[in-house]
């Protein structure tokens, strides 16, 4: 069989340019661009001459693009999509951190 | 080919408005999308529902739909009407399981849904008219792995069932093995591209991506968060309250942990490093967290000795009930 297919990982540590997050998510970067303007998504450099994110807002704005289209949501409906899934993954992260320091009942 | 029951699945009348059925398919898409349901079987549901409104959403394809009548029960085999088909052939002839180009063609092999897809493809409309390229789907799939796995780096096998278009035009679900390597230092929910391994594009078009996302087996000894690892650390009470060098567990061995004398339960003693690897170099800390634990069953000598230093000890743990300081 072939050698293995290599991965990148998607997380904060890399980013991704405008283009390939419309291209993975099938959102137009005109549309994405307007999400920035609703403070749905953040440029890593705001400054910058094009736009790039954090890798790991990818997923969630796939996530997003799904029920944007699945569920006919308008722009501000899914900056709010997009705002509470930021929230979701946050507060499972804080959980996730909490559940590791608690103690396992003792044997 | 199987009869399906759009209205029932939408839950409308058969004389329902347009507006009506977009009404039901929001509700129920919002209930089941997969993205949004805690229910196991949402996912079959919402595809149902999908394609339900698919079909009843476009008035040509409605009307289409509506010319089968209602005397089927779903799930049983019917054959449309005969003129459906020569109409189908004469209005639709082109690219496709329908088209003219398609060859030797029956209706029986079809599914209802391919049926209705070859609509939007025959009108040009989209995706798959004539020579139009797009690129192939993405793919999702969760990996399971075991922390010592994540830790080091593994290669995983996939199997995941592409569909991929025929000869015919028609679309097959067909086995695909992939071999993945799963580079050092995934954390739990973290998300892995596999570039070009999704789909195959059409035309032309680029080939889909594949995205792995990574969830880690509950480990018995250490609870990930992040990079981190957080273990619990029993202590007999002499050992806490005297100082102590303690072989501790950690994914690349053991190593040893001094303890300080006078520890209380509950502190983190911090393991430099013993984390899981980062990808961009570095690891996470190791956090061994303190618990106190009294032998359940005290033989005759070590009851002795506890009493003993019950009478000796001055200390008093509930001091701040009553304003005093620790001792």
């Amino acid at each position: 069989m072939a050698e293995p297919e290599e991965g990148a990982w998607l997380h904060a540590a890399a980013q991704v340019t405008i283009v390939e997050l419309a291209r993975s998510s099938g959102m137009p970067e005109e549309l994405l661009r307007e999400l920035v303007g609703y403070g749905a998504l953040e440029p890593a450099d705001p400054g910058a001459a094009e736009w790039c994110f954090s890798a790991a807002c990818v997923a969630r704005v796939r996530r997003a693009a799904r029920l944007r289209g699945d569920l006919e949501l308008d722009t501000p409906a899914l900056a709010l999509v997009l705002s509470f899934l930021d929230r979701i993954e946050r507060l499972e992260a804080e959980l996730r951190h909490l559940h590791a320091q608690l103690a396992a009942p003792h044997r | 080919m199987k009869y399906k029951d759009y209205y029932a699945i939408l839950g409308v009348e058969r004389s329902a408005s347009a507006d009506e059925v977009k009404k039901a398919y929001r509700k129920l898409a919002q209930k089941y999308h997969p993205d949004v349901t805690q229910d196991p079987a949402g996912e079959e549901k919402f595809k149902e529902v999908t394609e339900a409104y698919q079909t009843l959403k476009d008035p040509e394809k409605r009307a289409a739909y509506d010319q089968l009548g209602s005397g089927y029960r779903p799930g049983e085999d019917f054959r449309p009407p005969p003129d459906w088909e020569k109409q189908f052939r004469e209005r639709y002839a082109g690219e496709g399981p329908f088209g003219a180009r398609g060859g030797a063609f029956s209706f029986e092999d079809a599914d209802l849904s391919d049926l209705f897809e070859a609509f939007s493809r025959a009108r040009g409309g989209g995706r798959g008219g004539a020579g139009a390229s797009f690129p192939g789907e993405d793919y999702e799939v969760t990996v399971h792995l075991s922390l010592e796995d994540a830790a080091r780096g593994t290669q995983v096998e996939l199997d995941l069932g592409m569909p991929e278009a025929d000869e015919r035009g028609r679309v097959r679900h067909v086995p695909k093995k992939i071999k993945a390597r799963i580079p050092k230092g995934a954390t739990d929910g973290q998300r892995l591209r596999l570039r070009g391994q999704g789909g195959k594009g059409v035309n032309g078009g680029r080939d889909g991506d594949l995205y792995l996302n990574i969830v880690l087996h509950p480990h018995p000894l250490f609870r990930p968060d992040g990079h981190d690892l957080y273990l619990d650390l029993p202590l007999a009470p002499w050992e806490a309250a005297l100082g102590a060098t303690i072989e501790v567990p950690t994914l690349a061995g053991a190593v040893n942990l001094k303890v300080p004398a006078g520890t209380a339960a509950g502190r983190r003693l911090r393991l430099a490093r013993k984390g899981l690897p980062k990808p961009g170099g570095g690891e996470g800390d190791l956090y061994a967290i303190v618990q106190i634990v009294n032998p359940t069953v005290l033989g005759e000598r070590e009851r002795e000795l506890f009493r003993e230093l019950g009478t000796v000890s001055r200390f008093n743990p509930r001091g701040h009930f009553t304003g005093e300081s620790h001792g």
